[in-house]
C-alpha cells in the first residue's frame, strides 16, 4: 500500500465526495417528490391518467439506470435538451428513482386504516383536508422505513453517473488510479466514504423513525 | 333541547356487485328520538347507517335528512361534494374501531374539525373540543395520544369528536363492540346522556340492555331487509316475526351461563 497518494488527490477525492453527497441528496428529495406526486395520481386522477403514469412507471423500472442515463445526456440534444453533466445526473436520478418512491408512498397510503379517512369524511373534510392532515402524516409515517432503505439504495447508483462525467467519487478515484495505478488504495477510499454515508442515512434514518412514531405506537 | 334532525328512507337499495346488501328500506327516525338497528352479522345493519351519511352510496331510492336528499340532486345525478360535506356536518358518525387520528393528541382530534371544517380560530376550536371532552368525561385527557387511552376513552374522545361539530344527528355504528366488557359502560353513558338531551340517534347494536331501555324504537334487520320495526317492548319482548324470535333466542342462549 502507498498511501502518500491521498495528500496529492486528497482534495479532487473529497471534491468528489461532496459531488456525490450532493447528486444523492438532490436526487432523493427530488425523486420522492416526484414520487409522491405519482402515488398521489394513482390515487385520485381519473383512470386514463393513471394509465399513462403507469406505463412511465414501467418504462422506468423497466429499463437499466444506465441507459436512461444515456438517453438523456446523449439523446437529449437531439431533441434540443443539452444538459451538463451535473444536471444531466441529476434529473437522470430523480427520474430514476420517481417510480420507486411512488411505489413506496402508495403502499404507505394503502397502511393507513380506511376508517380513519372514513372518520375525516364523516364530519365533512374536503378530500383536500383529508390528504393534507390525515392520508399524507400517517401514510408519510409507515413509509419511512422503506424511504429510507431506497435512499441507501440510491446512494450506490450516484456512481453510475461518472459514466456521463458528472465528477463525483467515482469519477475522481478512476482519474486517480489511472494516473498513479494505485488501484487498491482509491477502491478503498471509495468504499470507505460509502460505507460511511451509507451508515449516517441508516441512523439517522431510524433516529427520525423512533421520534415520529413515538406516539403511534399501541400501549400493550 | 337543541335542533334535532328527522331522517325518512324510501325504498332504499344497495348493491356491492351483484349482492344485494339493502333492499327496499323503508325507515322513518323522528327527531329527538333514538332508533336501534339489531339483526344477525352481515344483514346490512351497518350499510343501511352509512346510507344516512352516503359514506355508502345507495343505488336507488331515498334518503332525506330534515326533508332534503341526500347524495343526489335528483335520481342518477350526484350531489356535488361541496353540498354533501355541507350536509355531512350535521352528522356525526361513531365507529366501532373509534377510527381516531393517532397522530393527533384527544384534543387535535376534537379540534381537527371545527378548524377545517366549521372554520373556527384555534383557540375558540381549542376552548370547544375541552367543552366536548369534559362533557365524555376526559378532562384529564386533553394532551394523550389515542395510543395512551383505554378503548373506552377512545371511544368517548371519538363522540366527542362528533358532538363537538355540534350534529342534529348522530350515528353509531356497534361503538361499544370493540371493547373489553368493563368498559362498555362509560360508553354506553355517555351515549344515554345525549339521548337525554333530545340527539337524535341511530344505533346499531348488539346491547339489547340499551337497545331495550334507551331505545324509542328498535329495528330488525335480515339479509338486507328491514324485517320489523317498532317499540323496543314489542321488538323485544313480543316479537312476532319467526326470525326476530330465533335471533334473540340464540342471543339469550349466549349471553346466559
Ligand atoms: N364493501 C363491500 N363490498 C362487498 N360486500 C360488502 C361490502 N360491505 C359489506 N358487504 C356485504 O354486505 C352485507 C352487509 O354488510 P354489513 O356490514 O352492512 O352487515 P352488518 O349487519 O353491519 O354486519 P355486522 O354485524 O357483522 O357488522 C354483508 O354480506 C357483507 O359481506
Ligand atoms: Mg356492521
Amino acid at each position: 500500500m502507498e498511501w502518500s497518494v491521498l495528500q496529492q488527490y486528497g482534495p479532487s477525492l473529497l471534491k468528489g465526495f461532496g459531488n456525490t453527497i450532493l447528486c444523492w441528496a438532490l436526487g432523493t428529495v427530488f425523486g420522492m417528490a416526484l414520487g409522491l406526486v405519482i402515488a398521489l395520481i394513482q390515487r385520485y386522477a381519473p383512470r386514463w391518467v393513471r394509465w399513462i403514469v403507469q406505463a412511465y412507471i414501467e418504462v422506468i423500472r423497466g429499463t437499466p439506470f444506465l441507459v436512461q442515463l444515456f438517453v438523456l445526456y446523449y439523446g437529449g440534444p437531439l431533441v434540443g435538451l443539452r444538459l451538463d453533466a451535473l444536471p444531466a445526473g441529476l434529473l437522470g436520478l430523480t427520474i430514476y428513482g420517481s417510480p420507486y418512491f411512488a411505489e413506496i408512498f402508495r403502499s404507505g397510503f394503502r397502511a393507513v386504516p380506511h376508517g380513519q379517512i372514513e372518520a375525516a369524511r364523516g364530519i365533512g373534510m374536503s378530500e383536500a383536508d383529508v390528504v393534507r392532515r390525515i392520508l399524507l402524516p400517517l401514510g408519510l409515517v409507515s413509509s419511512l422505513p422503506a424511504l429510507v432503505n431506497f435512499s441507501i439504495i440510491l446512494t450506490k447508483e450516484t456512481v453510475i453517473l461518472s459514466i456521463i462525467t458528472v465528477p463525483e467519487l467515482l469519477y475522481q478515484v478512476q482519474r486517480m488510479s489511472a494516473e498513479t495505478f494505485r488501484y487498491v488504495e482509491a477502491n478503498l477510499v471509495l468504499a470507505l466514504f460509502f460505507w460511511g454515508l451509507v451508515e449516517t442515512i441508516s441512523r439517522v434514518g431510524l433516529r427520525l423513525e423512533a421520534r415520529i412514531t413515538k406516539h403511534l405506537i399501541e400501549r400493550t | 333541547m337543541l335542533a334535532a334532525s328527522s331522517v325518512e328512507m324510501r325504498k332504499v337499495n344497495k348493491y356491492y356487485g351483484k349482492f344485494q346488501a339493502l333492499k327496499d328500506v323503508d325507515l322513518s327516525i323522528p327527531p329527538g328520538k333514538v332508533t336501534c338497528l339489531i339483526g344477525p352479522s352481515g344483514s346490512g345493519k351497518s350499510t343501511l347507517l352509512r346510507c344516512i351519511n352516503f359514506l355508502e352510496e345507495y343505488d336507488s331510492g331515498e334518503v332525506r335528512i330534515d326533508g332534503q336528499l341526500i347524495g343526489y340532486d335528483a335520481p342518477n345525478k350526484k350531489m356535488s361534494g361541496r353540498k354533501l360535506r355541507e350536509m355531512r356536518r350535521s352528522i356525526g358518525i361513531v365507529f366501532q374501531q373509534f377510527n381516531l387520528w393517532p397522530h393527533m393528541t384527544a384534543k387535535e382530534n376534537v379540534a381537527e374539525g371545527l378548524i377545517r371544517v366549521r372554520r373556527m380560530s384555534k383557540a375558540d376550536a381549542d376552548r370547544r373540543a375541552s367543552e366536548a371532552l369534559a362533557k365524555v368525561g376526559l378532562a384529564d385527557k386533553f394532551a394523550s395520544h389515542p395510543s395512551r387511552l383505554s378503548g373506552g376513552q377512545q371511544q368517548r374522545v371519538a363522540i366527542a369528536r362528533a358532538i363537538a361539530m355540534e350534529p342534529k344527528l348522530m350515528l353509531f355504528d356497534e361503538p361499544t363492540s370493540a371493547l373489553d366488557p368493563e368498559l362498555v359502560g362509560e360508553v354506553l353513558s355517555v351515549m344515554r346522556t345525549l339521548a337525554d338531551e333530545g340527539m337524535t340517534m341511530v344505533v346499531v347494536t348488539h346491547e339489547m340492555g340499551f337497545a331495550a331501555h334507551v331505545a324509542d324504537q328498535v329495528g330488525f334487520m335480515e339479509k338486507g331487509e328491514l324485517i320489523d320495526i317498532g317499540s323496543p317492548d314489542r321488538i323485544l319482548h313480543r316479537p312476532q316475526d319467526a326470525r326476530i324470535q330465533s335471533f334473540l333466542r340464540t342471543y339469550h342462549e349466549r349471553n346466559s351461563f
